[in-house]
């Protein structure tokens, strides 16, 4: 098995002040791997952003430890934080978060515009990552231009485009139809094929799970259970069909 | 090239109107201050127009004398001491002082009277665009200022009027010689002068004196000072700083012009501070996507920075062009507003620190920013 790309190792994290404090995370424990996308699922207010904003190195744990690429990020002030997360961490965000006064490729140039990439090259390596999730041709458009599934497209270019360890991605489908949700889905789980790079996909959405090599279940602070993708979806699979079975049978005995 | 700069634009044109409100508060504060060090500059060099144009090395002046137009007296015998200290090649006796300008039709103005002696030089008329300074010697010929035609009541050469009950006849007329303090400037031999302003004839207001081919300024004055009692003994330079120095700051004209320039500077940094702050607030969730995908503190103050400069590069611009037009338009006037290239870049460096200060506001709210929040918005 390959060394963990990120990992958080019996992360608390308490958040709020005097009586508003709440501890998000309960000592939780996740390791996600290279050339695997892990889905992290639970309900709202399970503490899942929390815990991808630790792994993102945005928070920081109250107790326990993040490595990533096998160092600790302890005792990293804000500054290491963003250093660290501008080497490592390529971020997808639910609302997009793209700039509308710049093109989808300055929009992807900024991620290795803020780590002083600003030659030529930089400009073609942001198109080469537009061309990689399908945008060769719409290089030149601004966001208000683009389609909601576009505009992820752009967000998946940028977040991979400096070859980050981790790409983190909270909610990517949240704001798109189902058609658009699988397209997005699908580019995840191509990047994920890259065996130095890990996935993480923060939903609840389980429509997308057939995309899933690993589904880690989070609830109330806690990890519940980790299963492989497949499992997973056998069990929602099954559990949709007992549901339609359920309701099927209700419908039966109201007829008569 | 960095996005910076591309950033820094794009957020200030995508809110024009914020950005016409900001730029329209630099061009104001610049104008402001434009103005104001403009006239410090031009009532500086007013002040001191006619010890600018007398051709002395040394002034010998009564002691405790604030300015050129200061019109006490010195007697004759300093003349004479200085003309025998080593070094000393010339001392031209130089008499002013007010008096009234009556003119036939009726009326009368305040004048000042210069006078020197034509042979020694002194302090004579220039820019003579009508007559002659030789003309002087004409008895009763006087020279004046055509910009004070009106005033005296007079339109051409061979025009007359009176002084202290004597008739006297512009010979000479003058260009561009204005005195700060409306009261024209009337130029005559040293004698009339006399006559006009009641003053003795063996009394005069300076020695003017001029140093021989060789001999060291500095040096001469040390022995002038050193041999004449009861006077004051001043380099033209020195004589000019003592006069605009009291000028500007002994009558407070200097701080007034210095204050309304600050306050011209103090409402710019607010107008630009408040515009930057608020569009910083309005890119909030750019800023805090820049942090979130791991840009340094450095590259967003850098964003900020950069909107600030190019604000101030626009704004400075126009106002540069405002400020070529009011200099223009002062240009002939008692009290011009003056341009130098110095003022120029002082002002445009000023510009610079305004908006630069400006932007501490906003780079302090920026700096507070969670990149978490990406997650809520």
């Amino acid at each position: 098995m390959t060394d963990p790309v990120v990992e958080a190792v019996e992360v608390v994290k308490w958040l709020g002040r005097g009586a508003a404090q709440v501890q998000a995370l309960k000592g939780v424990s996740l390791a996600l791997r290279g050339g695997e996308l892990t889905l992290l699922m639970g309900p709202s207010g399970s503490g899942k952003t929390t815990l991808l904003s630790i792994l993102g190195c945005m928070l920081t744990p109250t107790h326990g430890a993040v490595r990533l690429g096998g160092r600790s990020t302890e005792g990293a002030g804000a500054e290491e934080l963003a250093r660290i997360r501008r080497e490592h961490v390529g971020f997808v965000f639910q609302s997009y978060h793209l700039f509308p006064t710049l093109t989808a490729t300055d929009n992807v140039r900024l991620a290795l515009d803020v780590r002083g990439e600003n030659s030529v090259r930089a400009v073609a390596k942001a198109k080469d990552a537009l061309a990689m999730v399908g945008l060769a041709h719409k290089t030149n458009a601004f966001p208000l231009e683009l389609s909601g599934g576009e505009q992820q497209r752009v967000a998946i270019a940028r977040a991979i485009v400096g070859h980050p360890s981790a790409v983190l991605a909270d909610e990517p489908t949240a704001s798109l139809d189902g058609e658009n949700g699988n397209a997005i889905m699908k580019l995840l789980a191509e990047i994920a094929k890259d065996s130095s790079r890990g996935v993480l996909v923060v939903a609840h959405d389980t429509r997308i799970l057939p995309f899933a090599d690993r589904v880690v279940h989070i609830e109330d602070g806690r990890i519940i259970r980790e299963e492989r993708g497949e499992a997973a979806l056998a069990k929602n699979e099954g559990q949709c069909a007992r549901h339609d079975h359920a309701e099927n049978h209700e419908r039966v005995e109201n007829k008569a | 090239m960095s996005l910076i700069y591309r950033l820094a634009s794009r957020n200030l044109l995508h809110d024009r109107l914020r950005f016409v409100a900001t730029v329209v508060g630099i061009v104001f504060s610049i104008v402001l201050v434009m103005v104001q060090l403009g006239l410090y500059l031009g009532f500086g060099r007013i002040v001191t127009t006619m010890i600018d144009h007398a051709a002395a090395d040394l002034w010998i002046m009564p002691p405790g004398t604030k300015c050129f137009e200061d019109p006490s007296t010195l007697d004759e015998r300093a003349r004479f001491q200085a003309l025998s200290i080593n070094g000393v090649a010339q001392a031209a006796p130089v008499v002013i002082g007010y008096a009234d300008w009556r003119i036939p039709a009726g009326g009368t103005f305040p004048i000042f009277i210069v006078g020197s002696d034509l042979r020694e030089g002194g302090l004579l008329p220039w820019n003579v665009v009508e007559g002659s300074i030789e003309a002087l010697a004409i008895p009763g010929a006087v020279a004046v200022d055509r910009s004070y035609f009106d005033r005296l009541g007079v339109d051409a050469i061979g025009a007359n009027a009176e002084i202290r009950g004597q008739k006297v006849e512009v010979r000479a007329v003058t260009n561009g010689i204005r005195s700060f303090t409306t009261t024209p400037y009337v130029f005559t031999t040293l004698d009339r002068a006399r006559a006009f302003t009641g003053t003795a004839a063996n009394k005069a207001t300076y020695f003017q004196v001029r140093v021989a081919p060789g001999a060291d300024v500095e040096s001469v004055r040390d022995r002038l000072r050193a041999s004449l009692s009861d006077v004051d003994v001043l380099t033209t330079a020195e004589f000019r700083d003592r006069s605009r120095s009291f000028w500007l700051f002994g009558t407070g004209a200097g701080f007034a012009l210095f204050a309304g320039a600050l306050l011209g500077l103090i409402v710019g940094t607010v107008i630009v501070a408040q515009t930057l702050y608020s569009s910083t607030k309005d890119h909030i969730n750019e800023f805090a996507t820049l942090r979130a995908i791991g840009s340094s503190s450095l590259y967003i103050h850098k964003v900020i920075i950069c909107q600030a400069l190019i604000s101030a590069a626009i704004g400075f611009c126009l106002a540069a062009a405002i400020g070529l037009i009011v200099v223009a338009a002062t240009a002939d006037t008692a009290l011009p507003i003056v341009m130098t290239p110095a003022l120029t870049l002082v002002l445009f460096f000023l510009t610079l620190v305004m908006c630069v200060i400006s932007a501490v506001a906003a780079i302090v709210q920026v700096t507070r920013i969670d990149p978490v929040m990406v997650f809520t918005r």
